[in-house]
């Protein structure tokens, strides 16, 4: 059993969803690698020796792979897989993006989004927006496999591995980088932030998020939104938690003027705890939520954001 | 230009499906079925690419049993010009998905292929993807904007830290996110119309894909559920629940 886990990064620093993918790679066996693949990237590598569990650290640092392109990025782990029993991926945007690609030239399935790993061929996964959960097990040489990093804790960071240079650069030069607008925030990032204040079509505009912003300032919480709000224009898309957003499970999790449609559940039900402050008694959201408030939000987060 | 469109026949969004008690799966007799709604987005993108004189013909295909035609014939009444069905009963991985479109596009070769970023049944978010690795075309995944600019698409993707912007080779790969564009409804003569227009019915053997599947489902079972909360009175109870009773503040 040798394990090859991708490592999501942005060169300078390593992203948490690393570590808990880390965690499941290890329930697999534990003679794990970590490949950190970007432009330089020495930050992110010197980081990834840290964790505890890895054996080695693999490192590709070439301008070819400075956008995370699926095409350049999908080639090099193909080559590398063949050593590997499993290959592993955090369930990110770049996660979903190349390791299909890897998936399908090394001919095998991939296995989404694992919440548990059961056996070395045997995992579950969530299908239907979370409303089922799979058994599912695979017959393939390779299991490629993208992990929903809120089904495993974090990996330490107290270990020191051994860090080795790849020459190999694969350059498909089939697609370029044209530009990039990210979100600029000092505020926790949705995926890792231990508290998430999110709002939804109720808050009525952007500018009304400014209320959940000052909330979120004094619990050290990060700002998430529905699909409505972003759709309406409110927020960036970066913001949406959901099925087909981001996954969380934060501590607490407070949603506003949000109905709980199943979409958004899917993203936020495991959260530890869960406040619903909506005005609609009915609103389905009531139906996971810890703590429910009815009340006008327009009222009632302002009052929060006093008593906080 | 030929646009290729693959579509999916799944369970309707709103539908909260449930598990059946063998264990073996989800119950979707009786249940209202639907095109995947990513689906939905990547037709309405070939047909405005069409209604723009970028594109001169819009090919839909889906794979599944008989009825999945249902959503074909929605295709064309939305307004592509003619559809493919590669019909079975057995459930398919993403990566014969793949595979069979592979050999679409090997017949067809359209210039650009689009897809839906995800099946709301499967949540696999795969097929895309792995049809780019298949047949070497570039992938711009979680579209929300798409231009054809001096023989290249430009794609604007949906990710974690904002948006993203790729220009790729034609032929190239397209997956959909939800803020690319609003679906379009079909209207009754539309229905009538496409009724007329050709469908093509074609078996996974006339390709000569092995489709049998890799992953097996061992058990399907309900998520844990969550206890019921209370409703407290005041953000003053809210707050006081939270720091002594949650201690999550
Ligand atoms: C393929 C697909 C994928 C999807 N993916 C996602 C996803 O990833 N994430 C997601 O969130 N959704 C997703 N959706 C959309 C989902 O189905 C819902 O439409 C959406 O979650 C609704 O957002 P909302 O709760 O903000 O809006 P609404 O359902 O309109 O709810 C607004 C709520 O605000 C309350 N409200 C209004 N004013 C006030 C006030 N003054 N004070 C207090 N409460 C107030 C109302 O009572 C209501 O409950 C998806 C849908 C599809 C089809
Ligand atoms: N059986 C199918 N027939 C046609 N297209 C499909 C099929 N399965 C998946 N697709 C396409 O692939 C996209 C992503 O699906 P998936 O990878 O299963 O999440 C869908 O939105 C469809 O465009």
């Amino acid at each position: 059993m040798r394990i090859l886990v991708i490592a999501e990064h942005d060169n300078v620093t390593l992203k948490g969803a690393t570590l808990n993918t880390v965690t499941a790679a290890a329930q697999l066996g534990d003679d794990v690698d970590l490949l950190v693949v970007g432009d330089n990237c020495g930050g992110a590598a010197e980081a990834a020796a840290k964790i505890s569990g890895v054996s080695k650290v693999l490192v590709a640092d070439n301008a070819a792979y400075s956008h995370k392109l699926a095409e350049n990025l999908g080639s090099l782990v193909t080559e590398l897989a063949s050593g590997y029993s499993h290959v592993l991926a955090p369930a990110t945007s770049t996660g979903k993006n190349f390791m299909p690609r890897v998936a399908a030239a090394l001919d095998v399935a991939q296995i989404s989004d694992i919440i548990a790993v059961e056996s070395a061929d045997t995992f579950k996964r969530p299908i239907y927006a979370g409303n089922a959960i799979a058994t599912v097990q695979s017959s393939d040489s390779v299991k490629v496999i993208t992990v929903r990093t809120t089904g495993f804790d974090a990996a330490a960071t107290d270990g020191s591995a051994a860090v080795e240079s790849l020459d190999k650069v694969t350059d498909a030069g089939i697609s370029a980088f044209v530009k990039e607008e990210l979100a600029q925030s000092d505020r926790p990032e949705l995926t890792s932030a231990k508290v998430i204040v999110s709002g939804g079509r109720g808050m009525g505009n952007g500018e009304n998020f400014s209320m959940l912003e000052q909330v979120a300032d004094k619990l050290g919480a990060a700002v998430g939104a529905s699909r409505a709000a972003v759709d309406a224009g409110f927020v960036p898309n970066d913001m949406q938690v959901g099925q087909t957003g981001k996954i969380v499970a934060p501590e607490l999790y407070i949603a506003v003027g949000i109905s709980g449609a199943i979409q958004h559940l899917a993203g936020m039900k495991d959260s530890k705890v869960i406040v619903a402050i909506n005005k609609d008694e009915e609103a389905p959201i009531f139906q996971v939520a810890d703590y429910g408030l009815v009340a006008d939000l327009f009222d009632a987060v302002p009052e929060l954001e006093r008593q906080l | 230009m030929k646009i290729l469109v693959s579509v999916k026949r799944v369970v309707d969004f709103n539908v909260k499906v449930r598990v059946k008690p063998d264990g073996t799966g989800v119950d979707l007799g009786n249940v209202k079925m639907a095109m995947n709604p990513f689906c939905e987005i990547a037709v309405e993108e070939g047909v405005r690419l069409k209604e723009q004189g970028i594109a001169d013909e819009v090919v839909v295909v889906s794979i599944g049993p008989k009825a999945c035609q249902e959503q074909i014939r929605t295709a064309m009444a939305l307004g592509a010009d003619r559809g493919i069905q590669i019909e079975t009963d057995q459930e398919l991985d993403s990566l014969a998905v793949a595979k069979l479109l592979a050999k679409v596009v090997e017949e067809e070769q359209p210039g650009l292929v689009i897809l839906g970023k995800q099946s709301i049944d499967s949540d696999n978010n795969q097929t895309g993807q792995m049809l780019g690795a298949l047949t070497g075309m570039p992938q711009g995944t979680f579209a929300s904007e798409v231009n054809l600019v001096e023989g290249k698409v430009e794609v604007t993707r949906e990710v974690d830290g904002g948006l993203q912007t790729l220009s790729l080779n034609l032929p190239a790969i397209v997956t959909t996110d939800l803020r690319l564009n609003e679906p379009r409804y079909a209207s009754l003569p539309n229905f009538m119309k496409a009724k007329r227009k050709p469908l093509d019915t074609k078996s996974p053997a006339d390709f000569g894909v092995d489709i049998s599947p890799r992953l097996k489902t061992l058990k399907v079972e309900p998520p844990a559920e969550r206890q019921a909360g209370i409703i407290v009175g005041s953000v003053d109870e809210l707050v006081e629940k939270l720091k002594n009773e949650a201690k999550v503040i």
